[in-house]
């Protein structure tokens, strides 16, 4: 009975580490096979992500879009959902904190726009979500399919109204105006005493970020509703057996789940774009997937994946700056691999892990 | 009979991870016999049966068949060495006919017609020689249970079985079903067959056994002469210890109704009316019981009762509170408020959520309970304190609240969802199935609780398809057929009887 477990730090810790070790082996001999050295890739990409304060910062700023989008995976997992909608969630976000900066920006500070921007982003992130939920939750289509559809209307969505709608009077471009100074978040380095991450765009929504799994935990361990979430997830049938409502547990999750995924845009438009543009998300959303699934959807898993993603992000733009062999393409390979190994093979190593653990437990163990 | 053997296993030994499912066993098998294996769940039992069809491998030991030792690397080579299986659950394609399941993966070659008549011609002499008469071109899923079952016997025979390996095949049966099935074993046994009959029936070993092999925690404690021994000495052997196999309860003294159902008509999802027009009363201090094959409707009754499953019509009243099934949206939530505790079948399925610690499935359905926190949040240390009470109120084992509920035995699981439900102090109880896959000692224990239960002048709707455990815990005995209710009797009622009843045998009863 007790066969199939794994010690609680293995879990969370162990299995992760090996898979993004298996992936670093795997993309190693890629680097190999075009004629680089991987060793010196390897320090690149370290040394390009942690080694300086600047590198650092990008990193982070990155890894603030991961924890936003990953955490709205995460939320959704723990209900048995699939929402992979987290691309499109973001996009509509970001129309909701450009709506809140454009009206306020010029009239009163940051900080008295934020709650404004934090609300948009979160309303309609959410509301891009709420119509998938309602369809899965009411007709059973499955979110799957509609979230991802929604990702491609909210694209479309998203490029008319900054071409015919929202675009500077006179402009070609497919963007707002700038925001003023009551539009835009101050940087870390300015928040936070002692620190400098030279002309890196991290800022204040790092801080947004962390509070966001702080939440995600409390909710989902420490609330009645956080407790019918997972019910509901882990087992359906017990969940309706409680009399726990599968209609308002799938909508109420996915609400939560692109309230999150949209909140990613405070990071982008309000901490670094300072104006609504097209495709900013680029792809943060679906790499979200990846640092849940890595993350274990806990939010302390999803802070470690998200820093991870984040490192990949900036050390591989380093890298092929200074190993031309290596392409941008090079390294959304490597990102794809650590996928490929934390996600999708996530299982690839238990079984021969659990025989490890078998025989070091079994003289000690006593059967369950 | 022969001394001869037909399997003879010598230390046999296997280990799932921590787990000793079977050490050092040794078994012997004569060859034309009967031989039964009795054990609780988790004995044992099923683990070396797989070793022996050739599932799992064996970590030490050996296998003889017929005085030859032999390795079984899987189920088809267990079957070249006459080795046959009816699996517990059948494995049966459900929309072929019975002669294409029992050619299904012996075909014998790439055209069929061949194949085909000659498994006819091989059918009928079987059916003849073995009193195993099938209509060959029935399909499947239109035959009683009783019928699939011989249709798994027949494709053992039909691939040349000389042991037969026989896994709870009573578990869907009527006591008749039952006795047919024994009839048969016998008949395959004058004629040299040897079966091996797994169970935690004893009164199955009793009625059908030559020789039987009692399994206690991976071993086999002894073996007997079925003729030799009783049930209270296997029982004992089972447990290690002292069990009482009658529930001691006085008579009931039925107080109010604390539960009325009136007029409940159940329509599943393929169209059909599971439940049909059922009305029945429950009053504060006595047992209902509802006997039946499974699949008659009772499940579907339960959680109808219980708010979970839609109903076409009916309504229910629960401490004097009538709700209209049918007009209002109901959920589990609304009928435990009225004071409806229960239950369910499968623990598995719907009473637990077995990724979740002990504790958090100690306030499944109760969660929204004040006690268990404030406003929106969940307060652990009093829910931590409230599963370590219950857990020593019903001596569940291990003791440990944070343990992962899917390291509890049967026993232990089902101890902790009657905790859960009995101790929110319910006016009625529905209760499904509550010794299923228990272990006799728990059985005892969960027994006894229905009893002070109802003593306490709670009423109680028990569904159980254990005509034994229905006899022992009933006051009134309701039989279900076809999704009626088609008799009440005493639950002093003869065997035979119920049995009818049960089989639909007085289905006309219902529409007086």
């Amino acid at each position: 009975m007790t066969a199939g477990q794994l010690p609680r730090w293995a879990d969370y810790i162990l299995m992760p580490a090996i898979n993004v070790a298996a992936a670093f082996i795997v993309s190693g001999l890629v680097v190999l096979l075009i004629g680089e050295n991987p060793i010196e890739a390897v320090k690149v990409l370290v040394w390009g992500s942690l080694g300086w304060n600047e590198g650092i910062g990008f990193t982070l700023f990155y890894a603030t879009n991961f924890i936003f989008t990953g955490l709205a995976v995460a939320i959704a997992f723990h209900a048995g959902l699939f929402n992979i909608g987290g691309e499109g969630q973001a996009y509509l976000g970001g129309l909701g904190v450009a709506l809140a900066c454009l009206a306020l920006d010029r009239y009163v500070p940051w900080w008295v726009t934020l709650p404004f921007a934090v609300a948009g982003a979160a309303a309609f992130g959410a509301a891009w979500a709420f119509i998938p939920a309602v369809l899965q939750a009411k007709r059973g289509s499955h979110v799957v399919i509609t979230t991802i559809m929604f990702n491609f209307i909210a694209a479309s969505l998203m490029v008319y109204l900054l071409v015919n709608v929202m675009s500077k009077p006179g402009s070609m471009q497919p963007e707002t105006r700038t925001f003023e100074d009551g539009g835009r978040l101050p940087l870390l380095q300015d928040v936070l005493p002692f620190t400098d991450f030279g002309s890196a765009p991290v800022n204040f929504s790092f801080l947004l970020a962390l509070a966001a799994c702080l939440f995600v935990w409390v909710l989902v361990w420490r609330t009645r509703l956080g407790y019918e979430i997972r019910t509901f997830g882990a087992n359906q049938t017990a969940a309706v057996y409680a009399g726990i409502s599968p209609v308002r547990i799938t909508v109420v999750t996915m609400l939560i789940s692109g309230g999150l995924a949209g909140m990613m845009a405070i990071n982008e438009i309000m901490g670094s774009q300072h104006r609504l543009l097209i495709e900013f998300v680029s792809g943060y959303g679906f790499v979200g997937i990846a640092v849940a699934l890595m993350g274990r959807a806990h939010p302390v898993g999803i802070v470690f994946a998200a820093i991870l993603f984040g490192m990949l992000y900036q050390g591989g733009a380093e890298l092929a700056f200074e190993m031309p062999a290596i392409t941008r393409d090079m390294i959304v390979v490597i990102q794809g691999l650590v996928i490929l190994f934390a996600g999708a093979l996530e299982h690839m190593f238990r079984p021969a892990l659990l025989r490890v653990f078998g025989v070091l437990s079994a003289p000690a163990g006593t059967p369950a | 009979m022969s001394e001869e053997l037909a399997i003879e296993l010598v230390g046999i030994d296997k280990r799932f991870g921590p787990v000793h499912a079977n050490k050092n066993i040794d078994l012997k098998v004569r060859k034309g016999s009967i031989h039964g294996i009795v054990g609780e769940n988790g004995a044992g039992k099923s683990t070396l049966m797989s070793i022996l069809y050739g599932f799992y491998h064996a970590d030490g030991g050996e296998i003889r068949v017929d005085g030859k030792a032999v390795s079984i690397a899987g189920s088809q080579a267990a079957i070249a060495l006459g080795i046959g299986m009816v699996h517990q659950h059948f494995m049966l394609v459900e929309n072929f006919t019975v002669l294409e399941n029992v050619i299904l993966g012996a075909e014998g070659g790439p055209v069929l017609a061949g194949g085909v008549s000659r498994a006819r011609a091989e059918l009928k002499r079987l059916a003849a020689d073995y009193d195993l008469k099938v209509d060959p071109d029935a399909v499947i899923g239109d035959l009683p249970v009783g019928l699939q079952q011989r249709v798994e016997i027949l494709k053992a025979l039909f691939r040349g079985a000389d042991i037969l390996i026989l896994d709870e095949p009573t578990g869907v049966l009527t006591p008749a079903e039952a006795d047919h099935l024994f009839r048969i074993l016998r008949v395959l046994r004058d004629e040299g067959k040897t079966v091996l009959l797994i169970t935690h029936k004893l009164r199955e070993i009793m009625a059908a056994t030559d020789h039987v092999s009692v399994m206690r925690r991976g071993e086999i404690v002894a073996t007997r002469k079925t003729q030799k021994t009783s049930m209270g000495e296997l029982a004992e052997l089972m447990v290690g210890r002292r069990v009482l196999l009658e529930v001691a309860k006085g008579p009931a003294t039925p107080g109010r109704p604390v539960l009325q159902v009136e007029g409940l008509t159940v329509r599943d999802g393929r169209g059909v009316d599971v439940v049909r027009d059922v009305s029945l009363e429950v009053r504060a201090g006595e047992i209902v019981g509802i006997a039946g094959v499974s699949g008659n409707g009772q499940s579907q009754l339960l959680e109808a009762i219980a708010g979970i499953r839609k109903v076409r019509s009916g309504s229910v009243t629960v401490d004097g509170t009538r709700i209209d099934l049918a007009a209002t949206e109901v959920d589990a939530a609304r009928m435990r408020r009225l004071g409806l505790a229960h239950v369910p079948e499968d623990r598995h399925r719907m009473g637990l959520v077995t990724r979740f610690p002990e504790c958090e499935n100690a306030i499944l359905g109760y969660h929204h309970d004040p006690a268990y926190g404030r406003g929106a949040f969940l307060d652990y240390d009093a829910i931590r304190t409230a599963a370590r009470e219950k857990i020593e109120k019903y001596d569940i084992r291990p003791p440990q609240c944070m343990l992962k509920t899917a390291n509890f035995s049967g026993g232990n699981q089902q101890k902790i969802v009657l905790a859960r439900e009995i101790e929110r102090d319910p006016v009625i109880l529905l209760v499904g199935q509550p010794t299923r896959g228990v272990d006799i000692g728990a059985i005892e224990f969960i027994h006894k609780r229905l009893v002070a239960l109802r003593d306490a002048g709670k009423g109680v709707l028990l569904v159980s398809v254990e005509l034994d455990e229905i006899r022992a815990l009933a006051d009134r005995v309701l039989v279900m057929f076809d999704g009626r209710v088609v008799g009440e009797r005493a639950p002093e009622t003869e065997d035979s009887e119920l049995g009818l009843l049960m089989a639909g045998a007085a289905g006309q009863e219902a529409a007086e």
